[in-house]
């Protein structure tokens, strides 16, 4: 390393998830949609001194066999409508939301999130998605598959427009025409506190990536190993200058889960507690039947995995996000299950489980350091197990290490989001 | 006791921006023990304004027995989304919810998302009809027993108890269920605008196309009307139409700038609430006018016997005196058997039902 001096860490908490890393099974375990969840989220989040508080986006129930997955915890709330709450009880947390550029109006989605940013003093963000998924598009006018290139092409004019539309908020309209969006328009508001609310991007892809450097100002990657994270960090900063951008103006910040304890011993055992909880026998053999693109509702999850072939293209599954190539990861996994002799969920645990930092809140404090000094990433949005409570260790026990190390603000030293990371208020185009 | 008033007004308030703005008059409209608020909403440019359901979500927290009834308009926005909005709205307020339908008839609109030009005033209504059944039918798509956490088969819900709404209608489908469980008051309160005019016999299509909107989703009818006849009329034409559920409150205007008008708004409501369950108050000046409300003309309507003088009930259902609607689809669904559990599961688990006595359960009964 460097004597630069030490870069401060970015944290961000994202509300447990719609999907098997949330565990319902706990006794601890509340609700997913009371109001009281994401306000103790919140709290925990501003406490901690947090740069944001992340919701992610749902618009169809997940289905298996024609039938509405039944083993995760299910139903949320429509993201913006609870940030407006939660920014009656917080007083400097930034709140994003994702929201999708395939099934949304870039007038429209320009004044919800100005709407937000002003009403919460300027700490909106907006995290970009895109779908292709015509199984979503049942429920929505445009309906319809939109070509994997096109998502791309539709997200960038959208967000371009909607900046447009930030940028002539008070002063003027905006008259566009492009591939995607023929429109005239003039926001009812003022320009949002922070010119722009920040604009988050989710994807690993070549696309995702180009996207991100032409036009976000965090990511939120896949967290992986810290060689694999300084590539990425390497690989997206690089493609800034094309830009105009420096490297500093886009942050990433990879999504985490983690397991304390007192001891190092401690903290594994209660990680492998964790994953079990999350993978339970009618999960393990969802997971199989995502895979093999077949019914495997008599499959003894505690034999060996399926002795047949996956099939390919089943649709069996559907409102989820494919794991790859069916029989590439099935040899994979046999290969797997082969050499540690394990059981299907023993292998589903093995293979989909695993928390990113586990240790004592020391050790945990020094792996998330020692990601962010070594340019593997420049925050982190970490990702509870729990609902609501999951944050409350990690908030009383690691963030002050990571204060004492000198890598985390002690007190927010400004009131907007942009502030928090560190990023300009952009100018008017 | 003589009959209680229903009163509600609107925070309508055109360049501001600001929160704090916002949580003052809410606190007024609190003081005055009003039903509910409203604010208005459109995609022109002017009045300047933020969205309006957004400004509500972000009272609900720092109010606790005020209705918050945001216009959403159809015409452009996609019901799927607007109904979880409005159902959002519904758990940060913890059933304090509505939704004002509103449709978009300007060019300016139309131009400012490209995807259709303006249609017919009868058009719009039509599909705001279609928009509002769509939202409904979405809020009841999730039984209210639906989430079940039966850690021993793994399942966090009973699939059984999720619908397909398969909303099929000239303008969009919808498939369904929503991501969202129903809401605490198992469905929002609906409010729609109709003036006197659009019930008179020689109302034009665009004027009928709103009053069946009203007639067939409305829980509450906001009345314009020039004068208490015309009121009277209008009020006994929607309470045959609608039935006795139908919340009719008359639309007026006020500016409560000298005592003499501060008077006569009492006069009003003391004696013109014929044929109307209570009043829309549309303020001039939101914040001088509300002031004048909470302090002078509701503590004398109380004195009278005609208001409340504090909350009681939770929800905005209960403030109106609207019952709890079952979910439809709960009563369609319900044999002997899942009409026994749902209502051993409601008195005994404190879902968001409980407390309020569902109809699920005594449809249920009923069916049986």
């Amino acid at each position: 390393m460097t004597d630069r001096p030490l870069k401060q860490i970015h944290l961000a908490a994202h509300f447990p998830g719609v999907n098997n890393t949330t565990v319902w099974t706990d006794p601890a375990a509340g609700s997913q949609i009371a109001f009281e969840s994401f306000r103790h989220l919140a709290a925990t989040a501003e406490r901690g001194r947090f740069d944001f508080l992340f919701l992610a986006e749902g618009l169809r129930l997940r289905e298996v066999k024609g039938r509405i997955h039944d083993l995760d915890v299910l139903g949320r709330p429509e993201s913006i409508t609870v940030l407006n709450a939660l920014a009656a009880v917080t007083t400097h947390l930034g709140l994003a939301a994702t929201v999708n550029a395939t099934f949304n109006e870039p007038y429209e989605l320009a004044r919800r999130f100005a709407s937000l940013d002003h009403l919460s003093g300027g700490r909106a963000a907006w995290n970009v998605v895109t779908s292709s998924d015509a199984f979503t598009g049942e429920n929505f006018r445009r309906g319809g598959y939109l070509d994997r290139a096109d998502r791309y092409t539709r997200a960038a004019e959208f967000v371009q427009l909607a900046r447009e539309f930030w940028d002539a908020a008070g002063t003027g309209t905006v008259r566009h025409q492009g591939p995607q969006f023929d429109v005239e328009g003039t926001l009812s508001l003022p320009r949002p506190p922070q010119g722009h609310p920040v604009v988050i991007q989710a994807g690993d892809s070549d696309e995702g990536r180009e996207f991100a450097a032409a036009t976000a100002d965090v990511v939120f990657s896949r967290h992986s190993t810290l060689a694999a994270g300084q590539a990425f960090h390497a690989d997206v900063k690089r493609r800034l200058a094309a830009y105009g951008r420096k490297p500093d103006e886009l942050k990433i910040m990879p999504g985490v889960t983690w397991v304390l304890g007192d001891t190092e011993e401690e903290a594994v055992e209660r990680a492998a507690g964790i994953r079990r909880a999350q993978v339970s026998p009618a999960t393990a053999i969802a997971y199989l039947e995502q895979v093999w693109g077949v019914d495997l509702s008599g499959h003894d999850v505690d034999g060996p995995l399926p002795e047949v072939d996956p099939v390919r293209g089943s649709g069996l599954v559907q409102g989820r996000t494919s794991l790859g190539d069916p029989l590439e990861i099935a040899a994979e996994w046999r290969a797997v299950a082969a050499a540690k002799g394990l059981s299907s969920r023993e292998l589903v645990i093995e293979v989909t489980g695993r928390q990113s930092f586990v240790g004592t809140p020391r050790s945990v404090a020094e792996q998330i350091d020692r990601h962010v000094q070594s340019d593997a990433a420049d925050g982190f949005i970490l990702v509870p197990h729990l609902t609501p409570g999951g944050l409350d260790e990690f908030v009383d026990r690691v963030v002050p290490l990571l204060q004492e190390r000198g890598v985390f603000r002690t007190e927010y030293t400004g009131t907007t989001l942009r502030d928090h990371l560190g990023l300009p208020v952009p100018g008017r185009r | 006791m003589p009959r209680q008033l229903h009163l509600s007004a609107a925070l309508d308030s055109p360049g501001r921006f600001d929160a704090a703005h916002f949580t003052d008059l809410a606190r007024l409209a609190e003081r005055a023990t009003l039903d509910f608020v409203t604010l208005d909403d459109s995609y022109t440019p002017e009045p300047g304004r933020l969205d309006a359901l957004a400004t509500f979500a972000r009272l609900a927290p720092v109010t606790s027995g005020l209705g918050l009834v945001p216009t959403v308009t159809t015409t452009h926005t996609e019901p799927f989304h607007t109904s979880i909005a409005v159902n959002t709205l519904d758990w940060v307020s913890e059933g304090r919810a509505g939704w004002l339908v509103g449709v978009s008839d300007t060019e300016a609109e139309a131009r400012a998302f490209g995807r259709r030009g303006t249609a017919p005033a009868e058009e719009l209504w039509a599909e705001a009809a279609d928009a509002a059944d769509a939202a409904s039918r979405l809020w009841d798509s999730w039984e209210d027993d639906a989430e079940i956490r039966d850690a021993a088969t793994g399942r966090f819900v009973d699939r059984a108890k999720l619908h397909h709404i398969d909303f099929e209608g000239p303008y969009f489908s919808v498939r369904g269920p929503s991501i969202t469980p129903r809401p605490p008051q198992g469905r929002p309160v609906i409010a729609v605008t109709v003036a006197a005019a659009d019930l008179a016999p020689d109302a034009g299509p665009g004027g009928r196309a709103r009053v069946a909107t009203a007639v067939r989703h409305a829980d509450v009818v906001l009345l314009d009307a020039p004068d208490r006849a015309t009121r009277l009329t209008a009020a006994t034409e929607l309470r045959l139409r609608g039935g006795e559920v139908l919340r009719i409150l008359a639309r007026i205007p006020v500016a409560l700038t000298t005592a003499a008008a501060t008077a006569d708004l009492l006069t009003e409501a003391t004696e013109g609430g014929g044929g109307v369950d209570g009043f829309h108050l549309v303020p001039a000046d939101p914040a001088r006018d509300l002031a004048v409300l909470a302090d002078h003309v509701v503590p004398a309507l109380r004195e009278r016997g005609l208001f409340r003088t504090g909350y009681t009930g939770r929800t905005l259902r209960d403030r109106l005196g609207l019952a709890r609607p079952a979910s439809r689809y709960a009563a369609a669904a319900a044999t002997p058997a899942t009409a026994t559990a749902a209502a051993t599961d409601t008195s005994a688990a404190g879902t968001p039902a409980a407390g309020t006595p569902t109809r699920s359960a005594a449809t249920a009964e009923v069916t049986r």
